[in-house]
C-alpha cells in the first residue's frame, strides 16, 4: 500500500537511508509490514460486509420463495460450478505456493505460481460467461427480464425471477472481484519478475494473496447456496 | 505567507517554516501526502458543503413561513429537503470532524509524522469529491425527491433523476471507508513510544471507535444505494414488491448502516468534547477509561439498534421490545460521558473563552436530544410521534446540534495550532451565543410542532401551526447571522489574528509540543508520551496544585 513511497526518507533522527520499500514514517519494516498487514485485514472485512447484504437478501427471499429458489437452483449446471469451484481452489492453492516461493527468494517458481492463478481465472471466467450466455439464452434472468415460466412449477415460478436477480448480483459482483484480484495479482507478477520483491520484501505478495483468498472464499460460500441446495 | 513580524508581544513566535509554505506551488497541495494540509482541503470543502445544505435549510425555513406555498411548489420542497438531508449527511456531518480534525490531529496527537498510508489518505479526499461532484450532479439534472432515505417502493417509482444520486453515496462511502481504515491502522501503529492505549487523548478513541463503525457499515449502505439503482435502472425486483421483493429488506439494510451513522457523526465530536473540556477546566480528565470505553460501548451497541426506526413497519413486538431496549443503551452510554465531562470541569480553572461556549452548547444539546432519544425508543410513544416534527427536532438536537457544536469548537480550540494564529475571542463569544440560542430557537419549536401533530416532509401546514414554525424560521436566521459572524472573523484572522504561539492555551498534549503552525514532519525531534496526555494536577492533590 504505502510500500512503495517515492519520497526519499527526509525524516529527522534516521542516520541512514531507509529501503526504497520503506515509508519514512514508519520506525521499522516490522511496523511497515504490521501497518499493512492490518490495513488488508480491514478491507477484507468490508469486502465481507459488502457482500452480506446479498447474503441477507438470499435468506429472506429463500424463506420467502422456498420452492423456487429450491427449483431455480436444479437449473444452474452443476458440472460447470463444481469444476469452477475446483478451479478457484487450486488458484488459492497455487497463489499460496507463490507467496511461500517469493518468501524464500525462488523468483522464477513465484512468477510461474502467479501466472498460473492469474490463468485460473480466466478460466473461471470463461466457464461463467457460458454459463451467462445459456442463461440470457432461455431467459432465466432477474427482474422484469424473467420469462422461463415453463421451467417452473406452478408454485415454483411465483419468486423465481428474484432466484436470478440474487444470483446475477452475487456472482456478477463476484466476477468483478475475480478480474480485479486478477489485475492485481497480474501487476505483482510483473514486479516480481522485475526483481522488486524478494525475502526481504515480500508482504505485497502476501497482500495480493490474500485478497485472492477471499475471492475465492466468496466463492466457496456462493456455490453451495445457489448450486448445491 | 510572509509575515513582517513573526514574534507578537508577549514572545509567542511564529515559525519562518511551517506545513503550509514548506512546498511551494498548486501541484504541492493537490498532491499531498501531508495528512495536515488533506485536512485543510476537507476543511475547505465540508465547509462549503455546510453552506450549501445550510442555504438549502434557510430556503425550508423561508417556505414554511406561510401555510402554502411561500417561495417555492411542492416539487421544489420536496427536492429541497432531499438535498438539504444528502448534503449534510453526506457530505457535512459524516465527513466534517474525522477528515478535518482527525486528519490533522490523528497523527500530532499520537506523536507520529502521518498517517499510515498517506496515499490512500489522499486518495479519500479526491473519492469524496467525485461522489460528492455526481450526487451534486444528480441533484442538479433531475434532483431526487425521495428524501435522503430513499425508502422504496417510492424510490423506485419517482421519475426524479435517483441513479446518479446513490452511485454518489456509493462513492462518498468508499471514502468514509479509507479514511476509518487509515485512522485504525494509524492507531494501532503509529502510537509514539510511550504511549500505551491508555494514554491515548479521547479524540484519539473516539475516532478510534467511529473508524471502526464506518469500516463495518459503510459497505452495506454502499451495497443497498447501488441495489435500489440496479432496480430502478434494469428492474431486477430486489426491493420491488410488484416482483415479489421485500420492501422492508430496505429499510432493514439502509438503516444497519445509517443508524451506526448517527455514531459516525457524533463519537468523533464527543471526542473533540473530551479535549475541550478537560483543556478548558484545565484539569486531568475525570474518569478517563469510563469515556474512552464508552466511545467503543456506543460503537458496539449501536449496531444493533438499528431497529427503532421501523416500529411502525410491521415489526414483531419481541422486535420491537428489543430494539428498544438496545437504544436505551446507548443512552447509558452517553450519560457516563456527560457525567465524567461535568465531573472534570467541577472545581477546573475554567478559562471564559469560547470553546466554553460549545461544550455548554453541546452538553444542553446532547441531554435534551438524548432524552427525546429515550423517549422515542419507547415504542408506544414512537408511534405517536413517527414522521413527525418530534423526530425532525430530535435528531437535529442529537446529532446537528453534537456536529454543529463539536465542529465548531474544534475550530476554535485548534485554530491557533492549525493556522498559527488567534482568533477574536470576543467575536467568538458572540456569535456562538448567537449559534447556540439559534440553534434552540429553531428548533425547540419544532418538538412542539411535532408533539401537537405535524408531520414531517409535509409540504402545506395547517394554520394552527403557524406561529411556532415563524418562530422556528426566527431562530434559524440567529443560526444562520452566527456561522456568517464566524466565516468572517476567522477569515480575517488567517492573515491578521494575533501570533498564537505554540501551546497558546498551556496544555499538556502532544499536539501542543510543536510549532504552530507545525513543521511538515509534525515534530523537530519524535516525542515520546511518558504522562497521560491530561497531567495537570499529580494524583491526589487538589486542584491549587498545578503541574503545567
Amino acid at each position: 500500500m504505502s510500500s512503495s513511497k517515492a519520497e526519499p526518507a527526509g525524516g529527522h533522527g534516521h542516520g541512514h537511508a531507509l529501503p526504497w520499500y520503506q515509508a519514512h514514517h514508519f520506525d521499522s519494516m516490522e511496523v511497515q509490514n504490521h501497518a499493512v498487514r492490518l490495513g488488508m485485514w480491514l478491507f477484507l472485512g468490508t469486502e465481507v460486509l459488502l457482500f452480506a447484504g446479498l447474503f441477507l437478501g438470499y435468506t429472506v427471499y429463500r424463506w420467502l420463495y422456498h420452492q423456487s429458489f429450491h427449483e431455480a437452483s436444479r437449473l444452474l449446471s452443476l458440472p460447470l460450478g463444481t469444476i469452477n469451484t475446483i478451479i478457484l481452489i487450486t488458484s488459492s492453492f497455487t497463489v499460496a505456493l507463490g507467496y511461500h516461493a517469493i518468501k524464500v527468494g525462488k523468483q522464477k517458481a513465484c512468477v510461474g505460481y502467479l501466472a498460473f492463478t492469474i490463468a485460473c481465472a480466466g478460466a473461471f471466467l470463461v466457464i461463467k460467461f457460458f454459463e451467462y450466455k445459456h442463461k440470457f439464452e432461455v431467459g432465466e434472468l432477474p427482474g422484469r427480464f424473467f420469462t422461463a415460466y415453463h421451467d417452473f412449477s406452478p408454485l415454483g415460478a411465483k419468486g423465481a425471477n428474484l432466484y436470478y436477480a440474487i444470483y446475477f448480483l452475487a456472482t456478477g459482483l463476484h466476477a468483478f472481484h475475480v478480474i480485479v484480484g486478477a489485475s492485481i495479482l497480474a501487476w505483482l507478477m510483473v514486479r516480481v519478475h522485475k526483481g522488486k520483491y524478494g525475502p526481504h520484501h515480500y508482504v505485497p505478495v502476501e497482500l495480493g494473496a490474500l485478497y485472492w483468498h477471499l475471492v475465492d472464499l466468496v466463492w466457496i460460500f456462493l456455490f453451495p447456496l445457489l448450486y448445491l441446495i | 505567507m510572509a509575515q513582517s513580524n513573526d514574534v507578537s508581544a508577549d514572545g509567542a513566535k511564529y515559525p519562518a517554516v511551517h506545513y503550509m509554505n514548506a512546498d511551494a506551488g498548486i501541484k504541492s497541495w493537490f498532491l499531498t501526502l501531508d495528512h495536515k494540509r488533506i485536512a485543510l482541503m476537507y476543511l475547505v470543502l465540508t465547509t462549503l458543503a455546510f453552506i450549501v445544505g445550510g442555504l438549502f435549510a434557510m430556503a425550508l425555513r423561508i417556505e414554511h413561513l406561510t401555510p402554502d406555498r411561500t417561495i417555492m411548489g411542492a416539487n421544489t420542497y420536496n427536492r429541497m429537503f432531499t438535498l438539504h438531508g444528502v448534503v449534510m449527511i453526506f457530505l457535512f456531518m459524516i465527513p466534517a470532524v474525522p477528515g478535518v480534525f482527525g486528519n490533522f490531529l490523528l497523527p500530532l496527537m499520537l506523536g507520529a509524522k502521518d498517517v499510515a498510508f498517506p496515499r490512500l489518505n489522499l486518495l479519500s479526499v479526491y473519492v469524496y469529491a467525485a461522489g460528492a461532484a455526481l450526487a451534486l450532479y444528480g441533484m442538479a439534472s433531475g434532483g431526487a425527491d425521495a428524501g435522503w432515505t430513499f425508502y422504496v417502493p417510492y424510490s423506485l417509482s419517482t421519475p426524479a433523476a435517483l441513479a446518479p444520486v446513490l452511485f454518489g453515496i456509493f462513492i462518498l462511502g468508499f471514502s468514509s471507508i479509507l479514511t476509518g481504515l487509515n485512522f485504525i491502522v494509524t492507531v494501532h501503529t503509529l502510537r509514539a513510544p510511550g504511549m500505551t492505549w491508555m494514554k491515548m487523548p479521547l479524540f484519539v478513541w473516539a475516532i478510534y471507535a467511529t473508524s471502526i463503525i464506518q469500516v463495518l457499515a459503510t459497505p452495506v449502505i454502499g451495497l443497498t444505494a447501488v441495489l435500489v439503482g440496479i432496480e430502478r435502472i434494469f428492474g431486477f425486483g430486489f426491493f420491488d414488491p410488484s416482483r415479489g421483493g421485500d420492501p422492508v429488506m430496505f429499510q432493514h439494510m439502509f438503516w444497519f448502516y445509517s443508524h451506526p451513522a448517527v455514531y459516525i457523526m457524533v463519537l468523533p465530536t464527543m471526542g473533540v468534547i473530551s479535549e475541550l473540556v478537560t483543556g478548558t477546566a484545565r484539569k486531568n480528565m475525570f474518569g478517563y477509561k469510563a469515556i474512552a470505553l464508552s466511545s467503543l460501548g456506543i460503537a458496539f451497541v449501536g449496531f444493533f439498534a438499528w431497529g427503532h426506526h421501523m416500529f411502525v413497519s410491521g415489526q414483531s413486538a419481541l422486535d420491537a421490545g428489543s430494539f428498544a431496549f438496545i437504544s436505551m443503551l446507548v443512552g447509558v452510554f452517553t450519560a457516563i460521558k456527560v457525567f465524567n465531562w461535568v465531573g472534570t470541569m467541577y472545581r477546573g480553572s475554567i478559562a471564559i473563552r469560547t470553546p466554553l461556549i460549545y461544550i455548554c452548547g453541546f452538553l444542553f444539546f446532547i441531554v435534551f436530544g438524548g432524552m427525546t432519544g429515550i423517549a422515542l425508543a419507547t415504542v408506544s410513544l414512537d408511534i405517536h410521534w413517527h414522521d413527525t416534527y418530534f423526530v425532525v427536532a430530535h435528531f437535529h438536537f442529537i446529532m446537528v446540534g453534537a456536529v454543529i457544536m463539536g465542529w465548531l469548537g474544534a475550530i476554535h480550540f485548534w485554530f491557533p495550532k492549525m493556522f498559527g494564529r488567534m482568533y477574536h475571542e470576543g467575536w467568538g463569544m458572540v456569535s456562538a451565543a448567537f449559534i447556540v440560542l439559534g440553534f434552540n430557537a429553531t428548533f425547540i419549536p419544532q418538538f412542539l410542532l411535532g408533539n401537537a401533530g405535524q408531520p414531517r416532509r409535509y409540504y402545506m401546514y395547517d394554520e394552527r401551526y403557524w406561529a411556532l414554525n415563524v418562530a422556528s424560521t426566527a431562530g434559524s436566521t440567529l443560526l444562520a447571522f452566527g456561522v456568517l459572524m464566524i466565516l468572517i472573523y476567522l477569515g480575517y484572522a488567517l492573515k491578521n489574528g494575533a501570533i498564537a504561539g505554540d501551546n497558546p492555551w498551556d496544555l499538556a498534549g502532544l499536539e501542543w509540543k510543536t510549532t504552530s503552525p507545525p513543521p511538515k514532519e509534525n515534530f523537530e525531534t519524535p516525542p515520546t508520551a511518558e504522562e497521560d496526555p491530561y497531567t495537570y494536577q499529580k494524583k491526589g492533590e487538589t486542584v491549587e496544585h498545578v503541574v503545567i
